[in-house]
């Protein structure tokens, strides 16, 4: 969808990352008007707080200037920006937030037979029109965060920044498998969580 | 050996259709699975407005913004920058 805005973003992203190296003040703040937005977001769905998102960015920003020496443009600099923000979440946030279960059940329930125990319900005709998407956009940022950690995660990369599953896997150091479920259960809770709201839309 | 024979023909059930569908829209399924996937959604109502649903849930994340950024969250970013600078 926004492919063709990224790739142009992506040769931009080189220019000012050489910039940065020079030492160039004015390219780190477009870098960081371009995703400081975006780096908190992912934080806030990688640590859950945002206080602690905000600091956990600062830190990213400050590994990106130490670093960027050693950007080798191997990965695009966003993929480079994420890995990073990861690692710092990952260690501030600590071990907790991963010595909870794995994720919760999933959202389908099926008989015996593996037919629906309840079949989805269709939508109200008004989700086939386009104006709908905005609308149900606000709806699904404010149930994210009712999502456990893990499927937030996935779902801001692969859904919301557009990152392949290969990427993600990479990115989250899990298994392309687990990557798949993650995302599957992620999408079917919001599904789920919209079809309970579908029904007031009439 | 005919049990092997016999369920790789036999139709998907629904649960087994939902749980192929993550990576039907990856593209990433194998030809033959598609290939009873399709024939699932072809004859099965609820499975077919299920994917219609996650393609719609899809679209919906793919719409989600971002709060635009404040001059001061910039300056405090600066800061750090600047205060890196000077180390």
């Amino acid at each position: 969808m926004t492919s063709g805005l990224a790739s142009k973003t992506v040769d931009d992203d080189v220019g000012l990352v050489e910039r940065l190296r020079a030492g160039d003040e004015s390219a780190f703040v477009v870098l960081v008007r371009r995703y400081q937005p975006r780096l908190l977001r992912l934080a806030e769905a990688t640590v859950g707080s945002r206080a602690v998102a905000e600091e956990v960015c600062q830190d990213t920003w400050l590994a990106v200037v130490r670093g960027v020496e050693r950007f080798e443009g191997r990965s695009s600099f966003r993929t480079w920006l994420f890995r990073i923000l990861v690692n710092r979440a990952r260690s501030t946030a600590g071990r907790e937030q991963r010595a909870g279960r794995p994720d919760g059940d999933a959202v389908e329930r099926f008989d015996a037979t593996g037919a629906w125990v309840d079949p989805p319900v269709a939508w109200s005709d008004r989700v086939d029109d386009g104006l709908v998407a905005t609308e149900l956009a606000t709806r699904v940022r404010e149930l994210l965060p009712t999502l456990p950690e893990q499927q937030r995660q996935v779902l801001v990369l692969r859904d919301i920044e557009g990152l392949s599953g290969a990427d993600v896997a990479e990115l989250l150091h899990i298994s392309d498998g687990n990557q798949r479920v993650l995302l599957h259960r992620g999408r079917a809770k919001l599904r789920a969580c919209l079809t309970a709201e579908m029904g007031s839309h009439g | 050996m005919m049990r092997f024979w016999r369920r790789r023909r036999r139709a998907l059930v629904c649960r087994d259709a939902v749980a192929l569908m993550t990576a039907y829209l990856d593209h990433e399924l194998p030809d033959a699975d598609r290939g009873r996937l399709e024939t699932h959604l072809a004859d099965c109502p609820h499975c077919s407005e299920y994917l219609a649903q996650l393609r719609v849930t899809i679209d919906a994340l793919g719409h989600v913004d971002v709060d635009d950024l404040t001059d001061d969250a910039v300056d405090a970013l600066v800061d750090v920058y600047r205060s890196w600078r000077t180390e």
